[in-house]
């Protein structure tokens, strides 16, 4: 039997998958937690110590790893209009599986450079002006960077005729300064599989490193990824399809998390309407949006602030006083698990609920009756995400709550913002073992296997 | 000569979708960098549009007759974004019902806006007046 190892070093846990590449199957998962503090390799001995009293001792052919933890890859990115390469550098950097530390758009003041210094991010993204546009700004941003202590690199992907000047000013600074392609060449075109490409590759040539994490390159074949790169590609994966294996086609996928709620969407999601006229940026096919404020324990305050209390109260049964004493609760205790407490289990219910319909909205588009002189029309913005088929559901707090359907019911059906295009009546499918980042990894080698895996764990054949 | 960059489109709520897409194609004929924002423009979105490919002129179409007050304001918010001297030209059906169009060219003229076609002006007027303001080509 040839066995490969799946790693995820999670902020809070280290997921470890062991899968039997024979017969394409997963052998068994487990968890503990993450150590970055330390040595990561510590949790990643604990996990392999669990995940072999369920398998019995089993000898790796290849092992590849994930990762978020050490604050995951912490990016801050610059353009020059905030709807246009701004939004655009947003998108590049999330879709690389970057957590986005801070956006600038339009000149670089003294205080924001300060703040750059400060925030000391791993990557730095900076953009401005379409291919033989606005280069003056980019050029004042690049040279305004260049003051910035730290030794983070910075990807160039603005203005192609402003690139070879800001990568001098920049490297005369000493920072490593890598020129790729425009975000958005032309007005209102997205390209962002180049700025994807370059991230990756600096996450493993540098960012890996710079965090500790290469202690265990001995150990393992390749940190290959950010972890949610590795769930947007195992999506990408099922969602396509593979060989002659079909895919699911259009899908949405939640990651609901203890501080925040990651949603991805692997769909085109253009106006189902004729009478329908698209406005704003483009999207990307494979799309990523992370909500900050909303989660299930250290963001429960933003659940609670952006659905309202009322609502809260409506779902969970419970009295707005009982409430804040949980959130209370959440704030001191944040590993805190409902175990045999009920008023807990009805909050956690709620706040799923709420933080899975509030995701659903922030990512998909809206649409929006215009009354014009010629009659009534309609203008979507963003992606139409209605007639999706499937909604994919991941995070310890679904995958262990046991009320995954029913949260997810209530997000897809619920009609609180009737302009929204979020999924209506998509099949929910349960990451039940966990296994969508090892998939995602294990994708990059074995697509064929990784994808009749998920199948099988998704329960959709 | 550099090829000079036009941002074009349909302000306000106008959906008349077709005179942009011929304006679109004669203007990139005739040598100039296009961005067609189509229809349904609003004057942040000429700006936008505008800052980010360092355009040389903003052409607004409207022939739904409310462009007067669409266009209000577009010279200002031009200036307040840093667009300064920036080409503004404005064509079509542009105000309600018919006036005479010396007057409507002389109120859009105070509103800030470089050149004031009427209905019925062929895209060659547009042109020849393009490279005149911009290349400062003679007819």
């Amino acid at each position: 039997m040839k066995s490969v190892l799946l790693i995820d070093f999670g902020s809070t846990y280290t997921k470890a998958t062991a899968v039997d590449m024979d017969d394409a199957r997963i052998i068994g998962t487990a968890s503990s937690y993450t150590t970055a503090e330390t040595d990561i390799g510590e949790g990643l001995d604990r996990a392999l110590g669990t995940l072999f009293e369920k398998t019995g001792p089993l000898a790796f052919a290849e092992r590849y790893a994930c990762s978020s933890a050490a604050g995951g890859l912490r990016m801050i990115a610059c353009g020059l209009v905030p709807s246009l390469t701004v939004e655009a550098a947003r998108r590049a950097a999330l879709g690389a599986g970057a957590k986005i530390a801070r956006v600038y758009s339009y000149e670089l003041m003294r205080e924001d450079t300060e703040e750059i210094a400060s925030l000391s991010p791993d990557i730095l993204l900076l953009t401005g002006g379409t291919d033989g546009g606005n280069r003056a700004n980019i050029v004042q941003n690049a040279e305004a960077l260049a003051g910035v202590p730290g030794d983070f690199p910075i990807v160039i992907a603005g203005n192609r005729a402003a690139a070879a000047e800001c990568k001098r000013l920049l490297e005369n600074s000493g920072h490593e300064a890598i020129v790729c392609a425009n975000v958005m060449p032309v007005f209102n075109r997205l390209n962002i599989a180049p700025v994807r490409e370059v991230i990756r590759g600096l996450f493993l040539r540098r960012i890996v490193r710079a965090k500790g994490l290469s202690r265990q390159q001995g150990l393992v074949d390749g940190i290959l990824m950010p972890t949610p790169a590795a769930v947007l590609a195992a999506l990408e994966l099922l969602s396509k399809g593979v060989g002659g294996a079909r895919g699911l086609g259009d899908l949405v996928a939640v990651d609901l998390g203890g501080a925040t709620t990651d949603v991805y969407s692997i769909a085109d999601g253009l106006p189902s309407g004729a009478s329908t006229m698209l406005k704003g940026l483009p999207e990307p096919h494979a799309k990523r949006t992370v909500e900050g404020d909303i989660g299930m324990r250290y963001s429960a305050a933003g659940v609670a602030e952006a659905a309202g209390m009322a609502k809260l109260c409506g779902l969970s049964g419970l009295p707005a006083g009982e409430i804040e004493g949980l959130l209370a609760l959440f704030r001191e205790k944040p590993g805190v698990l409902p175990g045999a407490n009920e008023s807990l289990a009805r909050l956690d219910t709620a706040l799923a609920s709420a933080a899975m319909e509030i995701g659903l909205i922030r990512h998909a588009g809206t649409l929006e009756r215009v009354y014009t002189p010629a009659g009534m029309t309609y203008v979507q913005t963003g992606k139409d995400l209605t007639r999706v088929g499937t909604l994919l559901l991941t995070g310890g707090s679904l995958v262990h709550g046991g009320s995954a359907d029913r949260i997810a019911r209530y997000a897809l059906e619920s009609g609180d913002e009737p302009s929204s295009l979020k999924p209506r009546e998509a099949r929910v499918v349960l990451d039940r073992q966990y296994i969508v980042a090892a998939m995602g990894l294990l994708g990059e080698y074995y697509p064929q296997a990784a994808f009749a895996m998920m199948q099988r764990s998704f329960q959709v054949a | 000569m550099d090829k000079k960059t036009l941002v074009i489109g349909v302000i306000g709520a106008d959906v008349h979708a077709v005179g942009i897409q011929i304006l679109a194609y004669a203007f990139a004929e005739a040598g100039f960098e296009v961005i067609n924002l189509g229809v349904m423009v609003s004057q942040e979105e000429y700006i936008e549009a505008a800052i980010e490919s360092a355009a040389d002129a903003i052409v607004v179409s409207s022939l739904y007759g409310h462009g007067e007050l669409d266009c209000r304001g577009l010279r200002e918010k031009c200036d307040e974004a840093g667009l300064t001297n920036i080409l503004l030209y404005v064509g079509g059906n542009i105000v309600v019902g018919k006036q005479p169009f010396e007057e409507v060219e002389k109120r859009f003229r105070a509103m800030g806006f470089s050149r004031v076609f009427g209905p019925g002006t062929p895209p060659e007027a547009a042109i020849a007046a393009l490279k005149e303001d911009l290349y400062g080509a003679r007819p």
